[in-house]
């Protein structure tokens, strides 16, 4: 494990092009390891974001070699086959400067799909009870940790498409809090996921289940959205 | 600015599956206007629809017609499979759908083509 990697870097803003680094390869090492080199012993001027290095804070994600993924948690040895690495910020998102993205429109979005959690009960009430084995539970249990990375919102190219999309990770936890049977905002948050805009924009190209690095499917909640938004129409008309 | 993806971050079996149903449904709803035109002919008289069936009859001709139908079993299946992920219970991205897919309409091909060389 002496030899060198062949490191390509975004560098820029606006516009911008690839630098290429020569870094020390290193047993076990991350992406993230990787960059903090460039940055730490070679050209202290790169930015990229990360913060807890173990999976759970969701800042590290750029493209690796074209692949959106968790650099803090992606060993080298599994994307660098022949010594050589490409990374580039998240497509889908403006870029800031070098590795950085703008998140702002991505977390905008799940405000938009009704993403925070509003329960009717107050601190005096006693603990609500759900059932573990409840359908609604186990569906909320499938999507409930995600760290908010965007690795399924730069993958998916109905985000590309069409900009207003709310994307994977929004519609997730909207389904996520539509099976949250403490909540009180279930009918308007079905209303802000549905249409062009929402759940029934997307194609099932799946990229962003494929990309979760924590292997959740936003496919599943957003076939949910769609199968509930259905019922609830018939039943209106009924 | 904002980075777009490349076949990279898309070489996935759902992806391809996505591609295929779309090219598919393309082709397919191009050739419905010539369908509903040659069923059109038999209003005509017989004369002007054997006149198009003998056309018809050309090989350029039975190879797109060989290609119609593996592209009617492409699509047929990968709506199936669609439905199944929008519908049915979540169970993956039913990969074994696209696999199978793939392999029906390339049997239909082999029958269909076997149909016409006898
Ligand atoms: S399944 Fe939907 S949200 Fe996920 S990548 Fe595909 S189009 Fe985007
Ligand atoms: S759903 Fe997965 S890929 Fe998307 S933001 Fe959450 S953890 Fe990241
Ligand atoms: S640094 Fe927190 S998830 Fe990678």
């Amino acid at each position: 494990m002496t030899s060198n990697l062949k490191v390509k870097v975004w560098r820029g803003r606006e516009e911008g092009d690839f630098a290429t680094y020569e870094v020390p390869r290193l047993e076990s090492q991350t992406v993230l390891d990787v960059v903090t080199y460039i940055q730490r012993r070679v050209d202290p001027s790169l930015s990229y974001r990360y913060a807890c290095r173990v999976g759970m804070c969701g800042s590290c994600a750029m493209t690796v070699n074209g692949v959106a993924r968790w650099t803090c948690r992606t060993h080298v040895s599994k994307v660098a086959k022949d010594g050589r690495l490409e990374i580039a910020p998240l497509s889908n998102l403006p870029v800031v400067k070098d590795l950085v993205t703008d998140m702002s429109e991505f977390f905008d979005k799940w405000a938009r799909a009704l993403g925070r959690f509003k329960g009717g009960t107050s601190r005096k009430d006693d603990f609500a009870r759900v059932k573990p084995e409840s359908l609604e539970r186990r569906a909320v249990d499938a999507g409930i940790e995600c760290i908010g990375c965007g690795a399924c919102y730069a993958s998916c190219d109905v985000v590309s498409w069409r900009p207003e999309y709310l994307g994977p990770a929004a519609l997730n936890r909207a389904w996520t809090l539509v099976n949250d049977v403490r909540d009180t905002q279930r009918q308007e948050r079905l209303g802000a996921v549905a249409g062009d805009a929402g759940c029934h924009a997307c194609h099932t190209l799946a990229t962003c289940t494929e990309r979760c690095p924590k292997q959740l499917a936003p496919t599943a909640g957003i076939a949910g959205l769609k199968r509930l938004l259905a019922r609830t129409k018939l039943e209106a008309e009924a | 600015m904002r980075r777009v993806n490349d076949l990279r971050a898309r070489n996935h079996p759902a992806w391809w599956a996505f591609l295929m149903h779309r090219l598919s449904g393309l082709v397919l709803a191009l050739f419905l206007p010539l369908h509903f035109w040659a069923l059109g002919q038999a209003l005509h008289g017989e004369a002007a629809l054997d006149g198009f069936l003998k056309f018809a009859d050309h090989s350029l001709v039975k190879f797109g017609e060989w290609g119609l139908v593996v592209l009617l079993a492409l699509h047929l299946t990968g709506g199936l499979r669609l439905l199944l992920i929008e519908f049915g219970p979540w169970s993956g991205l039913r990969k074994n759908w696209i696999a199978g897919s793939v392999g029906l309409a390339a049997a239909t091909g082999m029958a269909f083509a076997l149909a016409l060389i006898g």
